[in-house]
């Protein structure tokens, strides 16, 4: 029973990672509805401009602001380069050209910075905490806390800030918000620089977690199924995807994986997402569309 | 809520397609129409002749097998509206499925292996096409990235389907049709071209057909299709069974006729946003521009390499060079979209309008 | 009202076609107009041309393994350098290259192939070195039929090691089999004697690729011939998720694990294992688990990971002093960061770089002094005799291993050493420990047999060919 409640937790941790993933591309669907392809391009070019930073003798403080400047000027050329030329383009051109971006980032980044892999050490150790017969690493413990910290920030910034309650009138009719008088090509800036900043702080956890080099920028595909299940355009969702991806397929990994073989963990989310598409076709939390003539 | 009333893709608003099939009429026109295609399938049979193995082997026949492919990604994506971002599982289901009937079946002719991969591809792609009866919009991609990981999945776990070879490699056998032998690079090109060509002619009567207009009238209006008769859901279900068993094609040509082996991993998600590329940056809705997006995919970065080394070869770390290449790369796709949504097509098409009408002023 | 400018793709696309055109039509003229020049070559221009030989090299400085990638060319590149400027060439043969970008893809390997395989300003292509197995298996065809040697060291299609199948491709110095049947003669090593395994439990943790999975049936046997219990474990492509395998090694608590990674998947590996406190120093990575960039990103987690080398990292070997001394200090080596020389990719690029070169020396004794073709070089590298003493005067002695290939042995060496993280970099703590190749030959002939009668290949008669 111990072992079982091991693989959930862990799920349920590795889930809280995913979702901070996924957050990045919630804020960004729900601002301008496009899908942003490169939310994982960025998570790389956040965790090495800062491990490279690091590394030529910043103080982890400094070369924090430094990169948190880096996002929120990246995300001002992205506004100003990519967005405005494409601004009536159909969605699905608008996903294309933020895999573009991603090509771009990726190579920028690693023009910058090189191409070497680099650890990342933030200070928390991997070393399991047991309790009643069951370990869970610090680590993912320190980076669910972190989680859920950074959701509470942007659940306060969305609620109280007159940029926040800006954006929500955006997301809730863009037309109307424009009507009102709110700048939406300030507000772009600033939701891309907020992506920025979860990208950041994903990066890091994630850098710590697995290394910086180019394949961290795969962790976009595991944000996929979550936002599926959760709906593009929603924060819960994002968490409560996350968590469901999460322990499902470390579940189903170690239950069912050895009649397989092993390695189900890829497909297996994305048949729970198109389950739970059957029934909600918009996820959990997603917006319904009317369909009209 | 968010009512939509306008399609999440643009709509093709070019020009509407002819209501007549290529020869129609016995008039001038058609008479030089004739005469074009003529001398044009003559080039491209002379071809192997003109160009050495080099442009045959790395440049038109993968140009051939990733337009194919992008013909089956265009009449999901481009004609019925429907996104899938798993064209790759289905290459790779009918590169699979052709190396089996091969192996299981000595003696299978190389065609009926190729037809019988797409065939399975169909299967395949008819079956994740099923959610789409319920799941609309961009979610739908959760139903093809499905079957890209799942099929990479079964394809590296299930050794039957390799041969049972300890690395799960699948190697093609040497290519003939009936007594001719094809491995020359020539000889894979015109294999290639063989596949290629009778599917593009029947894939543009297909899209100007009945089962184009209803892709098209699921595509522009779902809602209105379904009051006025179209069968909605069988479209769909075609749409995705058609373009499957192109891309299952594609699949094939591209394991035998190009690399000569294909493990699962050459068919994965990069693979599927390539064919993408392939069909949005060509012009979604467009068979031409399926061709066009292929040749931009394969030529670009050997274009880009060459000019680079060219400019700079030799002072500059070629590492560097090479992410320099990817940002270019992105930077162009960007501006291309933005320039042009509809794509490469468009852009010629309005290059042509433009010269006509320049002769016409100078008259 | 249609807003319409230039298009300007139009133009460029023809320039494209024409440029691919007219760049393959001769290999001599138009190549040296617009060919990728040699960065960083000795030679002189054009009065040398026809007096070179060249290597293609389809590297990847971009993308997942780009790490991997500029150290083994950079090695590779320097030792090149090295035989120039010190040597003067092979025998007066000054050797030139020039790099094509596959970014392990295997089609821009396959493109990067027949674009350079005609050779560079005249000067042949000695041999292929992708160092990448997708790469490999796609060009095994297209090289035999080109007659240029496909040499795929430390990996590759295991039965390719039989050359009187594969007669173009060499696994140089160790194939997959060979790694796992070291490792196991390793920890029986360690356990006190090869009897000594039985009722040990052995768990294989795999990268879900062809690669990882290449070595299944020989752990098998392995595990029934000496006792063992063997457990797989796939770790699903890219590998940054591995807690569950990890969790059931938990469970299943094996005495040691052999970790069969490639890229990412290593420190991820080595993280895990800290999370679930399994000892790192019961760990041992294969020939792909072995470089400082697969240790450096877990940290303290990886401290007392141990893993097999064919090429110790180390700048101590006379030979890397030479490259100290004629290439690095003349501003002429291809590492951005000269702290990576000495590091284990490297190195390896330094051994593939004197073996080729080996080989084209060999070839050169018995068809002369003058540029070869790749058939040539393949003799060569079927003549290989490099025994303690030839190590000592390339200045390899404990850097590559004594290595002697044959017709039909195309591995030719087998053996390897083992080193051990300590945080800062790897120390060997073993001798060359070989591999039970006896036991492997029979099988491996099996499948290259089998491989043969599928493509209607004829196999070579080795004894008929010496005779010659």
């Amino acid at each position: 029973m111990s072992f079982f409640i091991e693989v959930l937790l862990g799920g349920l941790l590795s889930g809280v990672m995913y979702t901070m993933v996924a957050i990045g591309f919630v804020l960004i669907y729900k601002a301008s509805g496009v899908f942003n392809f490169a939310q994982g391009a960025m998570v790389l070019f956040a965790a090495l401009t800062f491990v490279s930073l690091t590394e030529r003798g910043f103080a982890f403080p400094l070369a924090f602001i430094a990169t948190l400047a880096a996002m929120l000027l990246l995300a001002l050329a992205i506004e100003r380069i990519v967005l405005r030329p494409l601004v009536n383009a159909p969605p699905l051109s608008l996903f294309l050209a933020t895999l573009g971006l991603a090509y771009i980032l990726e190579g920028l980044a690693q023009t910058l910075w090189g191409t070497q892999v680099h650890g990342l050490d933030i200070g928390v150790s991997d070393a399991p905490i047991s309790a009643a017969g069951v370990s869970v690493s610090r680590f993912d413990l320190f980076a669910a806390g972190t989680a859920a910290t950074l959701v509470a920030t942007l659940a306060l910034f969305f609620r109280l800030t007159r940029s926040g309650v800006a954006l929500r009138a955006v997301a809730d009719d863009p037309l109307a918000a424009i009507a009102v008088g709110i700048d939406l090509r300030r507000l772009l800036a600033l939701v891309w620089g907020v992506a920025g900043v979860v990208a950041l702080v994903a990066g890091l956890l994630w850098g710590a977690r697995v290394g910086v080099q180019f394949s961290l920028s795969l962790v976009v595909l595991k944000a996929l199924p979550v936002l599926i299940i959760g709906g593009f355009s929603s924060i819960p969702g994002a968490i409560v995807g996350g968590l469901i991806v999460g322990a499902s397929e470390k579940l189903a990994e170690v239950y069912a994986g050895p009649w397989v073989n092993g390695g189900i963990e890829t497909w297996f989310p994305y048949f729970i997402a198109l389950a739970f598409l059957l029934v909600r076709p918009a996820g959990l939390f997603g917006e319904r569309s009317v369909q009209r003539v | 809520m968010r009512i939509e009333a306008t399609p999440w893709s643009e709509p093709n608003t070019s020009t509407p397609p002819p209501r007549t099939s290529l020869f129609a009429r016995a008039s001038g026109r058609a008479v030089v129409r004739i005469a074009l295609a003529a001398g044009g399938t003559g080039l491209l049979l002379v071809l192997p002749l003109l160009v050495d193995d080099y442009v045959l082997s790395a440049v038109l026949v993968p140009l051939l097998a990733l337009s194919l492919a992008g013909i089956g990604q265009n009449f999901v994506t481009g004609y019925a509206g429907q996104l899938s971002v798993g064209s790759a599982a289905f290459m790779s289901v009918g590169a699979f499925a052709a190396y089996d009937l091969h192996l299981h079946l000595h003696g299978t002719p190389l065609l009926v292996s190729l037809a019988f991969g797409g065939v399975s591809a169909a299967a395949a792609g008819a079956l994740f096409g099923l959610p789409s009866l319920r799941i609309r919009g961009f979610y739908l991609v959760a139903s093809t990235l499905a079957a890209q990981f799942f099929v990479e999945w079964l394809f590296t776990k299930v050794g039957w389907f390799s041969g049972n070879s300890a690395s799960g490699v699948i190697t093609a056998p040497p290519l003939s049709i009936a007594t001719v032998d094809l491995s020359s690079p020539g000889g894979h090109y015109w294999l290639s071209l063989l596949v290629v060509a009778p599917l593009t002619a029947a894939a543009y009567n297909l899209a100007r057909g009945r089962i184009g207009r209803a892709w098209m009238a699921v595509r522009d209006m779902e809602t209105a299709a379904a009051v006025v008769g179209v069968r909605t859901g069988q479209a769909k279900l075609l749409a995705f069974a058609i373009g499957s068993f192109y891309c299952g094609v594609a699949g094939g040509l591209w394991a035998f006729a190009y690399l000569g082996t294909v493990e699962p991993h050459g068919f994965d998600l990069d693979r599927s946003f390539q064919i993408l590329f392939i069909v949005i940056v060509g012009g979604l809705g467009s068979i031409a521009g399926s061709f066009l997006g292929a040749a931009f995919i394969v030529l670009f970065p050997i274009f880009l390499d060459q000019l680079a080394t060219f400019v700079m070869g030799g002072s500059v770390d070629p590492g560097v060079l090479q992410n320099i290449d990817k940002i270019i790369f992105g930077g162009l796709v960007i501006a291309l979209l933005a320039k042009q949504p509809a794509g490469l097509a468009r852009l010629i098409e309005i290059a042509w309008l433009r010269a006509r009408r320049w002769t016409l002023r100078s008259a | 009202m249609l807003r319409t400018r230039a298009p300007g793709f139009v133009p460029f696309l023809a320039a494209a076609l024409l440029t691919t055109a007219c760049r393959s039509r001769s290999e001599n003229a138009s190549a040296a107009v617009l060919a990728s020049p040699a960065p960083g070559t000795v030679s002189p221009g054009k009065e040398s041309a026809g007096k070179e030989q060249y290597f293609p090299l389809q590297s990847y400085r971009v993308g997942p393994y780009a790490a991997g990638g500029s150290g083994f060319f950079g090695g590779f590149i320097d030792y090149m350098q090295l035989v120039n400027i010190r040597d003067g060439g092979v025998n007066g043969i000054k050797l030139t290259w020039s790099e094509c970008e596959t970014e392990y893809v295997v089609e821009r390997g396959v493109e990067c192939y027949e674009r350079l395989k005609g050779g560079l300003n005249g000067a042949p292509a000695a041999a292929m070195n992708p160092l990448s197995v997708g790469i490999a298996y796609a060009l095994i065809d297209k090289a035999t039929t080109d007659k240029i040697p496909l040499i795929t060291i430390n990996h590759g299609r295991t039965d390719s090691t039989d050359g009187r199948v594969f007669p173009y491709v060499f696994p140089l110095s160790l194939n997959p089999y060979s790694e796992i049947s070291a490792i196991v003669n390793y920890i029986g090593q360690r356990s006190g004697g090869l009897d000594h395994l039985r009722g040990k439990k052995i768990a294989v943790l795999y990268h879900g690729s062809p690669y990882g999975k290449e070595t299944q049936p020989i752990v098998e046997l392995l595990a029934q011939k000496y006792g063992f219990a063997s457990t797989h474990l796939e770790v699903p492509h890219p590998g940054t998720e591995q807690e569950s395998q990890w969790l059931q090694i938990k469970k299943l608590a094996p005495d040691w694990i052999i970790l069969r990674g490639w890229g990412i998947m290593n420190p991820v590996a080595l993280k895990n294992a800290a999370k679930i406190g399994y000892p790192v120093d019961h760990i041992i990575g294969n020939i792909w688990s072995n470089s400082e960039e697969d240790v450096i990103p877990a940290g303290a987690a990886a401290t007392g990971f141990i893993a097999i080398t064919t090429h110790p990292s180390g700048r101590q070997f006379p030979v890397l002093q030479d490259v100290d001394k004629y290439v690095l200090s003349a501003g002429k080596g291809n590492m951005t960061d000269p702290k990576r020389v000495g590091t284990g990719y490297y190195n390896l690029g330094i051994n593939n770089g004197i073996l080729n070169v080996e080989a084209v020396r060999v070839a050169q004794a018995k068809f002369g002094n003058k540029p070869l073709t790749g058939e040539q070089v393949r003799w060569g590298f079927e003549h290989i005799h490099i025994d303690d003493a030839r190590l000592k005067e390339l200045g390899a002695v404990g850097l590559l291993q004594p290595i002697e290939l044959s017709c039909s042995d195309h591995e030719g060496g087998g053996a390897v050493r083992f080193e051990q993280w300590d945080g800062k970099e790897f120390k060997v703590i073993s001798d060359w420990i070989k591999a039970d190749r006896a036991l492997l030959r029979p099988i491996i002939e099996a499948s290259s047999t089998k491989y043969a009668t599928e493509k209607g290949i004829a196999v070579r008669d080795c004894d008929a060919e010496a005779r010659l």
